[in-house]
C-alpha cells in the first residue's frame, strides 16, 4: 500500500487503509459509508439548514433556478445509479423525464387528481415504462443500447404530438401552479422549491440505501464483472431491468416536479438535447457518484444562463469550452474533486486519523470512467 | 466412492456451434479433480456448463439432483461456487464488498460473518487489504480473494477455473497449498481446470483429460503421471 511520505510516522497507516493517490485512482465506486462521522453529519446539517433558508434570501426567478437544480438533480441521480453504478448506458432519460411530466399535466389538469398522487403515479408508470424497456434493453450493450435509448428520446417529442387528445399536441398543457398548503405564508415558487428539496432529499437517501446493500453490490458487480456477477448467483438480466426501471423512476418523478415548477409542459421541451443535456450533467457531476447529481444540476442549470451572459452570439460555444474545462480539470467529475479536497482537509484538520472507511462515495475515479467506458463499448476485460 | 457430481452425455453449445461433445465424467466427494487441457479444449465451457451458465445438454448431477437447465443462483444456492477465469473480480469494490458478493446467494447474516473471518485465517493478506479497492491488488492477491470470494457461499463443491494463470510459480505453490487446505481440512469437494499439469496432477486425486471438447483419457493422477503420451505433450519430460 502506498502512504503519503509526508504523514507523520507515529500513526500506523496500515490499519484503516487510507485514501491514497493510487487507491484514489482507481476509484471507489460503491456507495461507501461516507455518512459516518459526526463532522460529517454536522456538515450535512448545515448544508440542508442553507437550502431551507435559501427562498428568504434569494429573488423569485434565483428560487425557480434553485428549484430546477434540484429538480435536476432527482433526474440526474437516476442517470448515476444506472451508467455510474450499473454500467447500462443511457442517452434517452429525457424520455422518462417526460412521461413524469406528462403524467402529471395529464392527470393533475384532466381527472382533477391531487398533484401529489400524480407525482407518485408519474414515477410508478416510468418505473414501469423503464423496466418494459430494460427487457429488451439486455440484448444490446455498450453503444447499442446508447442507440437504441437515443431512439427513444428522438421518437418521445412526435409520440406527445401524436396523441394530441391527450397531451393536447404542440399546444402543450398549462397547469395549475400548487400554492403552499395549510396557509403557509409563502408564495407558489416558494412552495415548489420546499417541495423539489425535500423530495430530492428523499431520492438522495432511498439512493443511498439502495446502493450500499445487498442490492446494491449486486447492482455494482454486475458492472464489475458481469460473468462473474453471475457465477456468484445474481441474476443479471432482472438486475439490469430493475436498475433501468428505478433509474426511469427517478427521472420520471423529476420530470413531474418540472412540470409543476414550469406549469407547462409542450413536446417541443422534451426533445432528444435534453437527454443529452442529462448525460452531460451526470458526467460533469461525477457519473458514479450520489452527491454528484446535485453538482450536475448546477451545472446544466446555471452554466447555460452563465455562457450566455458572456457571448449573446454564441453562449454554446462557451458552454462548450466551459464543458471541455471541466472535463479537463475534474476528470472524476465535480464529486470526484469535492472529494479530494474534503479527504485533504480532513487530514490537514484532524491530522492524521483516517476515516473509519476509505471508501468514498464518489466516484474518484479513473475507474468509473473505465467501468463506464468498459460498459460503454460492452466488452468486460 | 462416492461421486458427488456426475456427467454424461454433457455437451455444450455456444449459439450453434457445440464446445462439448458428450463428455461422462464423475467428480468424486471429498477429492480433488483435475480436468487438465489445452487452450481451447473446452475446460472453462465444461465449468460454465455445470454452473448454469451456458446451453447444455446431456445430465448433470449433483448430490443425486439433476441441475441441467436450473439457472445459475439456484445452482449456487444448492453448493457448488464458481471462481471464474482471470479471477472476475470486481475491481471498483472493496475486498470486504467482493466476498460478501460471494456469499451473495446466502440470507444468514451471522454465517456469514464467520465465514468470513474463516478465509480470513485462511488468507491473512486479505483481511489486512479488505478495505482496499480489489483492483488494486496483485494478481496472486486477486487470485487468493477469488478463491475465498468462491468459498464464501459456503460450497460443497467448488469449480477452479486456471486459477495458476499468470501467477508466479512461487505463487502458484502457495495457492495450491491453500486449496489442498481446503479440500483436506473443510472437506469441501474441488474439481479443476487447468494447463498446468505438473501442477495439478501432484494436487489432485483424479484426472481427465480434455481434447478439443471430448474426455481422451481419465484415471487416477498418479497414473496420469506416469502415462508416458501425456508425459510427452503435457509434462513435457
Amino acid at each position: 500500500m502506498r502512504t503519503a511520505k509526508s504523514g507523520p510516522k507515529a500513526e500506523p497507516r496500515m490499519k484503516g487503509a487510507p485514501i491514497d493517490a493510487k487507491n484514489g485512482r482507481l476509484g471507489a465506486l460503491s456507495a461507501g459509508p461516507v455518512l459516518r462521522g459526526p463532522a460529517t453529519k454536522l456538515i450535512l446539517a448545515a448544508i440542508a439548514i442553507v437550502a431551507y433558508l435559501l427562498p428568504f434570501a434569494l429573488s423569485s426567478y434565483q428560487t425557480f433556478e434553485f428549484t430546477q437544480v434540484y429538480i435536476y438533480a432527482v433526474a440526474l441521480l437516476g442517470l448515476n445509479i444506472l451508467i455510474g453504478y450499473n454500467g447500462q448506458f443511457s442517452l434517452g432519460h429525457g424520455a422518462f423525464y417526460a412521461i413524469g411530466a406528462y403524467t402529471t399535466a395529464i392527470m393533475t389538469t384532466r381527472w382533477d387528481i391531487p398533484y401529489g398522487w400524480a407525482i407518485i403515479a408519474a414515477g410508478l408508470l416510468s418505473l414501469l415504462v423503464g423496466f418494459l424497456f430494460g427487457l429488451p434493453a439486455l440484448r444490446f450493450e455498450g453503444l447499442y443500447l446508447a442507440l437504441a435509448t437515443f431512439a427513444l428520446a428522438l421518437a418521445m417529442p412526435q409520440v406527445l404530438k401524436y396523441f394530441d387528445s391527450w397531451t393536447g399536441g404542440s399546444q402543450g398543457i398549462v397547469l395549475d401552479k400548487p400554492g403552499a398548503p395549510w396557509h403557509l405564508p409563502i408564495t407558489s415558487d416558494q412552495y415548489i422549491y420546499y417541495l423539489s428539496l425535500t423530495v430530492l432529499v428523499i431520492a438522495l437517501t432511498l439512493a443511498y440505501n439502495l446502493l450500499r446493500g445487498r442490492a446494491g453490490r449486486a447492482i455494482m458487480a454486475i458492472r464489475d464483472n458481469p460473468i462473474a456477477a453471475e457465477a456468484m448467483g445474481v441474476n443479471s438480466a432482472l438486475y439490469k431491468s430493475l436498475t433501468f426501471g428505478v433509474s426511469a423512476m427517478y427521472t420520471g418523478v423529476a420530470g413531474a416536479l418540472g412540470a409543476l415548477a414550469v406549469a407547462f409542459v409542450a413536446p417541443d421541451t422534451f426533445s432528444a438535447f435534453l437527454s443529452i443535456n442529462f448525460l452531460v450533467g451526470s458526467v460533469v457531476g461525477g457519473i458514479a457518484s450520489i452527491s454528484g447529481a446535485i453538482f450536475g444540476g448546477a451545472f446544466i442549470e446555471f452554466v447555460p444562463t452563465y455562457a450566455q451572459e458572456i457571448s449573446r452570439a454564441a453562449p454554446w460555444a462557451i458552454f462548450g469550452i466551459t464543458l471541455i474545462i471541466f472535463m479537463y480539470v475534474m476528470p472524476t467529475g465535480v464529486a470526484g474533486l469535492a472529494k479530494r479536497i474534503t479527504v485533504a482537509l480532513r487530514r490537514s484538520i484532524v491530522g492524521e486519523r483516517p476515516a473509519p472507511s476509505p471508501r468514498s462515495e464518489t466516484a474518484d475515479a479513473a475507474g468509473a470512467t473505465a467501468g463506464t467506458a468498459r460498459a460503454v463499448m460492452g466488452k468486460p476485460d | 466412492m462416492e461421486a458427488l457430481l456426475e456427467a454424461s452425455g454433457l455437451e455444450a453449445f455456444y449459439g450453434w456451434s457445440k464446445v462439448l461433445h458428450g463428455l461422462d465424467f464423475a467428480v468424486e466427494k471429498g477429492k480433488i479433480t483435475v480436468i487438465l487441457g489445452a487452450n481451447g479444449a473446452g475446460k472453462t465451457t465444461l465449468l460454465r456448463a455445470i454452473s448454469g451458465m451456458v446451453k447444455i445438454s446431456g445430465t448433470v448431477r449433483f448430490a443425486g439432483e439433476r441441475i441441467e437447465g436450473f439457472a445459475p443462483e439456484d445452482i449456487v444456492r444448492r453448493g457448488i461456487a464458481h471462481v471464474p477465469e482471470g479471477r472476475g473480480t470486481f475491481v471498483n469494490l472493496t475486498v470486504e464488498e467482493n466476498l460478501r458478493l460471494g456469499a451473495y446467494a446466502r440470507r444468514d447474516k451471522a454465517a456469514i460473518h464467520e465465514d468470513m473471518e474463516r478465509v480470513f485465517r485462511l488468507f491473512p493478506v486479505l483481511k489486512e487489504k479488505s478495505r482496499n479497492q480489489a483492483g488494486v491488488l496483485s494478481g496472486g492477491e486477486q487470485q487468493m480473494l477469488a478463491v475465498a470470494r468462491g468459498l464464501m457461499s459456503r460450497p460443497r463443491l467448488l469449480l477452479l477455473d486456471e486459477p495458476s494463470l499468470g501467477l508466479a510459480p512461487v505463487v502458484v505453490t502457495e495457492l495450491f497449498r491453500i486449496v489442498r487446505q481446503i479440500n483436506q481440512s473443510d472437506g469441501v469437494t474441488i474439481l479443476l481446470v487447468e494447463q498446468d499439469a505438473v501442477a495439478a496432477l501432484e494436487l489432485a486425486h483424479q484426472a481427465y483429460l480434455l481434447e478439443t471438447g471430448s474426455i481422451v483419457t481419465s484415471g487416477p493422477a498418479e497414473e496420469l503421471r506416469e502415462n508416458d503420451s501425456i508425459r510427452r505433450s503435457y509434462l513435457g519430460y
